[in-house]
């Protein structure tokens, strides 16, 4: 069963990774007992399964997901929700009433109108429809205050940790609350501009800096030397 | 007529000091536009390309899309001051065939089945043409189409090769394109071994057509490893820079 790289090489669509008895697992593909990476990346040799981890990609969505969306068209029914991915998301209107909607008497574009911003929860999306969003659990609606964030959705995962290691460090050490879209979309309110800054500069950092080591150490230093400048 | 230009002189040197089996220098830059989800450039000798793509997105006009796939357009177009004599920017006939043949040398190359109903476009700009565009075009198209994200087989490169004064030689450039005695640019996936593109401009006979294609899978060999190597260069660089740092405490 040989290898061809070591943990963390990078690697580009159509390398061979490994041969024999693997398992593909993200970004790459099989042909016989042959594994192809697909996409550019970091290869990641875990027991049997290889994965190649993105340095670029676009959204995707899956169930579940956290996002945050652009109002770009109210109608009679809901809303079209840009959320930074090939498909355009629908919100419907019976989601921001707790009694029924009717379209003759609720305005639709008084609750949310084009522009607005939202943090809605992904609750169906298969390949033959758009996904729907929803709006109704705690937290989520639309966005009032803060900054957001704009980052390729490959560094998502990154930007969290691992088991939220990342984003605890972030929100601990700028003073920030910080949402992550899994769209790539970043929600940031803090006390003050200075914190907002902060956290924007540190997110921008691991952004760049995704694939490289030791980089936890690296956000915190910089958090606290940016602080130490004012 | 005019007397004929001797292309190949008696040492074996073509009219740029190449070797018969030379490729034009190559240089090859990903990511060089920042409003393009992805992009490349490429110069290979004086041809100058520059390569964007947009997507996957929503399809416009939507009757186009497809339900159980992505489709993808392409727009091969040389700028109005890329060649000898001003081009009208309008797209001619040879314009609208390279489109068709770059596309379809790239489409098998993409998991287009993985987003249905969205449409990815890419924009082949000339900006300096010097013989091979299409090739040219090809190689700097999977880079942007890379740099995107997409999720691909292969990266696909593209290199011609043909006959010259009675020599089968490669990467032809303008004058040995236009005074040539054939043409033969490939489309090749050198891991998956699969050619995307063959043409034939000209007169060869089985014996040289064979060399020929072989020589463009070489010089599609070479290429390919200055493509893998440009696509890493960007994270490569912070990688080190990041490490040089760590280092310097």
């Amino acid at each position: 069963m040989p290898v061809f790289f070591e943990n963390r090489d990078i690697v580009t669509p159509g390398d061979l990774l490994a041969e024999g008895n693997f398992e593909a697992g993200r970004n790459t593909y099989r042909v016989d007992s042959k594994i192809y990476a697909c996409k550019l990346g970091l290869v990641e040799y875990k027991g049997r399964i290889v994965n190649v981890v993105a340095l670029n990609t676009f959204y995707i969505p899956s169930v579940g997901d956290l996002v945050i969306g652009k109002i770009v068209e109210v109608n009679l029914h809901g809303w079209n929700v840009d959320i930074n991915s090939p498909y355009l998301a629908t919100l419907r209107a019976s989601e921001a009433f707790n009694k029924p909607y009717k379209p003759q008497k609720n305005e639709l574009s008084e609750i949310l109108d084009i522009g607005d911003l939202v943090q809605a929860k992904i609750i169906a999306f298969d390949r033959t429809r758009n996904p729907l969003l929803t709006i109704r659990e705690p937290g989520l609606g639309k966005i009032t205050h803060g900054q957001i964030v704009k980052v390729s959705p490959a560094k998502i995962p990154r930007i969290i940790g691992r088991k939220g290691s990342m984003i605890s460090i972030l929100k601990k050490e700028t003073h920030c609350n910080i949402t992550v879209g899994q769209n790539g979309l970043i929600h940031i309110s803090g006390r003050n501009a200075e914190d907002e800054r902060i956290a924007v500069l540190a997110i921008k950092k691991i952004e760049l800096e995704a694939h490289t080591s030791g980089l936890t150490d690296r956000v915190t230093e910089m958090i606290i030397k940016e602080r130490g400048v004012k | 007529m005019a007397e004929k230009i001797k292309l190949i002189d008696e040492n074996g040197i073509r009219t740029d000091g190449r070797k018969p089996d030379e490729l034009r220098p190559i240089k090859l830059e990903v990511g060089v536009l920042s409003n393009a989800d992805g992009s490349a450039y490429i110069e290979q000798g004086k041809n100058k390309i520059l390569a964007a793509v947009y997507g996957p997105k929503e399809v416009h006009p939507r009757h186009l899309a497809l339900p159980d796939r992505a489709i993808l357009r392409c727009r091969y177009h040389m700028a109005p001051f890329s060649v000898q004599e001003r081009k009208s920017p309008a797209p001619s006939r040879r314009e609208t065939e390279l489109s068709k043949v770059i596309r379809e040398a790239l489409e098998p190359a993409i998991f287009l089945e993985r987003f249905p109903r969205t449409s990815i476009d890419l924009f082949i700009e000339v900006l300096q043409a010097d013989g091979g565009t299409r090739a040219a075009g090809v190689t700097v198209a999977s880079l942007a189409l890379a740099d995107a994200g997409l999720p691909m087989r292969d990266l696909v490169v593209a290199c011609a090769a043909g006959k010259v004064d009675g020599y089968i030689v490669l990467d032809l450039n303008d004058i040995e394109d236009k005074e040539g005695m054939a043409d033969v640019p490939v489309a090749y996936m050198p891991s998956i071994d699969a050619v995307g593109l063959l043409q034939m401009d000209g007169q060869l006979t089985p014996e040289e057509f064979e060399e020929a294609f072989n020589l463009a899978l070489e010089g599609c060999r070479r290429i390919y490893e200055l493509q893998k190597q440009s696509l890493k260069a960007k994270y490569l660089a912070i990688k080190e820079s990041v490490e040089e740092a760590v280092e310097e405490k």
